[in-house]
């Protein structure tokens, strides 16, 4: 799939879009928005969802230079769920577990959005290698 | 780039965030807010966020900000509107907004900065 633009597979259940600038977190947040309404969460889930869409979203393009998120629609059984990953090639992350701690940060935010949107999901998965980049995977099913 | 309005009644500022802001339009509200409570001597900023379906901890930190240059210029800050799914999420992601005076509607907000205003008017 072209990283410069947004893309969907024809089924719907996966796609990308590009996170290069401050305009795509936004764009970022409306994607997510669309896609937990299609999978009808409810009102608070959905926000949750977007809500970590946008904080992980502006690490990549903060932090990691910018790059990518994947979303993929998930379904186990009669359960259905979204998985987003946030990938970029930027200098990556040295301590993770400081990183994941409440009020740590390296200096522009709040030091809230790793550890903050984890509590925000059911599943968070953090790969990160200094000098190759970071992937940041989250999932909330409905 | 976008800018957000801000109107004026009397001594209050009043701003409807109607818009899912980039930060950089986060930043010049904040920016403007300051500089005109500096101009006009307001005494009350009035912060509508009920449009917004979403306060992540990016305009949370401006939401805190703007009430504290405001406090620091006489002035109270008061945001009203937030929509009890945004209320969940934000207290979730571990920001409970110290500092922020909030109400639930414009005219409860309204209520609170005449209060404040009367209040300020007693103490001189």
């Amino acid at each position: 799939m072209p990283a410069d633009t947004a893309a969907a597979s024809a089924d719907g259940r996966q796609g990308s879009l590009p996170l290069a600038g401050e305009p795509d977190i936004v764009q970022c947040r409306q994607t997510v928005r669309r896609l937990t309404q299609d999978l009808r969460f409810s009102l608070v889930d959905q926000t949750k969802m977007v809500t970590a869409a946008s904080e992980l979203s502006r690490n990549t393009v903060v932090y990691g230079g910018g790059g990518l998120m994947r979303w993929e629609v998930l379904s186990d059984g009669l359960r259905m769920g979204l998985r987003l990953h946030f990938e970029d090639q930027g200098p990556g992350i040295p301590d993770i577990e400081q990183a994941l701690t409440d009020g740590w940060t390296s200096g522009k935010g709040m030091g809230m959005g790793l550890s903050g949107s984890r509590r925000l999901v059911n599943e968070f998965d953090i790969h990160s290698v200094v000098g190759q980049g970071t992937r940041v995977s989250i999932t909330r099913w409905k | 780039m976008e800018r957000i309005p801000i109107l004026q009644m009397g001594r209050t500022l009043l701003v409807t965030i109607q818009v899912d802001m980039q930060d950089r339009t986060a930043m010049a509200l904040q920016d403007d807010l300051s500089t005109r409570i500096e101009q006009t001597g307001a005494t009350g900023v009035l912060i509508d966020i009920s449009a917004l379906e979403m306060v992540d901890s990016f305009i949370g930190r401006m939401l805190a900000s703007i009430s504290g240059i405001a406090q620091v210029l006489d002035a109270t800050t008061v945001v009203v509107g937030m929509r009890p799914a945004v209320a969940i999420t934000l207290v979730e992601l571990g920001l409970s907004l110290p500092g922020v005076r909030t109400a639930l509607d414009v005219e409860k907000g309204m209520a609170l900065l005449a209060q404040a205003a009367r209040g300020a008017v007693r103490a001189r």
